[in-house]
C-alpha cells in the first residue's frame, strides 16, 4: 500500500531544506546568536582594558567562551517548536530513523548558529588584537568545535524539551559536557598565537567531532522518545 | 471492566489485549481490549478524561502501557515498530503543522519524509477537501477548520493502512464533516482501518463501523 520510500539522503536534505526555509521566515531570530557573540566579545575591552597587548592574551578564551554561549542560545528553539506543534510526534511515528531526522535538524542548527560564528570570529579576533596569521587556526578550531557543541547541545535539548522553561536546566546540563571542546579549542588558538604547532589539539577536536556525530544521534533519538512519550 | 468488542471475521490486523495504563495516581485504562479488522472503523467513545486519547497514544506507540499487548498483524509491538509506523497515520489534537509554512509546503514536508509525492497529488488532495484556495497561504492565516482540513489531507496522502485519529472532526463545519466521512468510507471500503476517539459518531449504522465504550 505504501509507495517508494525516500532514501536516507533524501530525508536529510528534506529536513535541512525545511528548516532553512523556516529560518528564512524567522531571520531576525536566526541573527540573534551572532549579534550576541559580537556584543559579548565587545564587552571585554570595555571591562578589562582597551590595550591590545592585554586583550591579545585573553582573546582565545574570550572568543571561545562567547562562541559556546552563543551556540547555547540558539539551542532552546532547536526542538521545542516542533515538539509543541506536533511535528515531532509525526516524525517519531514516521517509520523513518528518528536519529537521522534529528541529526539533520542539528546540522541545520550548525549552519545557522555555528557557521556564522566561524566566519565572524576572525573579524572579532582582530578587534581583540589577534594577528592575522592565527585566522586559519581560529576558524578551524571553531568549525570543528561548534559542530561538537551543536551535537552535545542537541542531546541536552532533546532531554529537556518536555521540561517547562528548561533553558537554564539545558545550560547546566550541557556546559559541563562541553568543557573538553572549550579546552582544546582555546588551547589550539593560544598555541598558534605563540607560533607553536597546533596539530595536537586540532586532531583531538576533530576526533571529538567524529565521536559526537557518530554516537550523538542515537542519544538524541533516545532522549527525544522519552520526551515525546509522556 | 471489560470493553470487549466481538470479533467477526478472519484474523484481526490490530489488536489490544487487556491494556492497563496508570497516569499518576489514576488507573486510567483498566484492561481495555479490542480487535480491528481490515475494512473497519472503530470509534472510541466515553466522557472527557476517560482515557480515549491515552488509548490512542498507546496504540500508536507514543505511550508505553503498564501491561497488556498491542499486536499488529500478529506481531507484538514495539518489536516491529518501524514497520508498524510505516502503515500508520496518526492525527493528534494538535495538527502538526508549521504556521510559517504554506499549506502546500506543510503537506509536502509532512508526506515526503515517508514517501515520494508529486505536487499534483498534493493539489488534488487539497481540492478534494475543498481548500485549494489555501494552498499558498501560510497556515497561520487559515481558520481552525481549514487547518484541520490540511491536517486531514496529510493523513489521506500518507497512504497508510491504519488511521489513528484523535477527534478528527474538531473545528470542521457540517460540509467538512460530510466530506471527511466520505473519505473514511472510501478508506475502509478499500480495506483500510480507522481508529478514532470521538464525541460525535461518524458513519453510524454502516457496515464495518463499531464503537468501543470506555468507562
Amino acid at each position: 500500500m505504501s509507495a517508494a520510500a525516500p532514501g536516507l539522503g533524501k530525508i536529510l536534505l528534506l529536513v535541512v531544506s525545511r528548516d532553512l526555509r523556516l529560518a528564512v521566515r524567522h531571520w531576525d531570530q536566526v541573527l540573534q546568536p551572532l549579534v550576541f557573540f559580537v556584543i559579548v566579545t565587545t564587552l571585554f575591552p570595555l571591562a578589562i582594558s582597551p590595550a591590545l597587548d592585554e586583550l591579545r592574551k585573553i582573546a582565545p578564551g574570550v572568543l571561545w567562551v562567547a562562541a559556546m554561549l552563543a551556540s547555547l542560545l540558539a539551542l532552546e528553539s532547536l526542538f521545542r517548536p516542533d515538539v509543541e506543534d506536533g511535528t515531532m510526534e509525526q516524525w517519531v511515528l514516521s517509520g523513518q530513523p528518528l536519529s537521522l531526522l534529528l541529526l539533520a535538524k542539528t546540522a541545520t542548527h550548525w549552519l545557522l548558529a555555528g557557521l556564522p560564528l566561524v566566519l565572524m570570529a576572525p573579524i572579532v579576533g582582530t578587534a581583540l588584537g589577534m594577528p592575522q596569521s592565527v585566522w586559519p587556526v581560529l576558524a578551524a578550531t571553531l568549525a570543528l568545535g561548534t559542530g561538537s557543541l551543536s551535537v552535545l547541545g542537541a542531546i541536552g535539548a532533546a532531554l529537556t524539551v518536555s521540561v517547562r522553561r528548561g533553558s537554564v536546566l539545558l545550560a547546566l546540563l550541557v556546559l559541563p559536557l562541553e568543557m573538553p571542546v572549550l579546552i582544546f579549542g582555546a588551547r589550539a588558538v593560544d598555541l598558534a598565537m605563540h607560533g607553536e604547532p597546533v596539530a595536537g589539539p586540532l586532531n583531538l577536536l576533530a576526533a571529538l567531532l567524529l565521536f559526537f556525530v557518530s554516537l550523538g544521534p542515537i542519544a538524541m533519538a533516545a532522549a527525544m522518545r522519552i520526551s515525546v512519550e509522556s | 471492566m471489560s470493553a470487549q468488542v466481538a470479533a467477526t471475521s478472519a484474523q484481526p490486523q490490530l489488536e489490544a489485549r487487556a491494556v492497563h495504563l496508570w497516569r499518576g495516581e489514576k488507573h486510567l485504562l483498566k484492561g481495555v481490549s479490542f480487535a480491528l479488522f481490515a475494512g473497519q472503523l472503530l470509534q472510541v467513545v466515553g466522557p472527557n478524561g476517560v482515557g480515549k486519547t491515552s488509548l490512542l497514544r498507546c496504540v500508536a506507540g507514543l505511550l508505553p502501557t503498564e501491561s497488556g499487548d498491542i499486536v499488529w498483524r500478529g506481531r507484538q509491538l514495539p518489536a516491529e515498530r518501524d514497520d508498524f509506523h510505516q502503515q500508520l497515520a496518526y492525527l493528534a489534537h494538535v495538527n502538526g503543522l508549521k504556521t510559517d509554512l504554506t499549506a502546500l509546503e506543510n503537506l509536502y514536508y509532512g508526506v515526503a519524509v515517508r514517501r515520494e509525492v508529486s505536487k499534483d497529488e498534493l493539489h488534488e488532495t487539497l481540492q478534494l477537501l475543498q481548500i485549494s484556495a489555501c494552498a499558498d497561504l501560510p497556515v497561520r492565516a487559515l481558520s481552525a477548520g481549514q487547518k484541520r482540513r490540511v491536517a486531514l489531507a496529510r493523513i489521506m496522502l500518507t497512504r497508510a493502512a491504519l488511521w489513528v485519529l484523535d477527534e478528527p472532526i474538531t473545528n470542521l463545519d457540517a460540509a467538512g464533516i460530510a466530506l471527511f466521512e466520505s473519505r473514511i468510507a472510501d478508506h475502509i471500503k478499500n480495506g483500510g482501518m480507522v481508529l478514532t476517539a470521538a464525541h460525535q459518531l461518524l458513519l453510524q449504522g454502516q457496515p464495518g463501523v463499531r464503537t468501543l465504550e470506555l468507562h
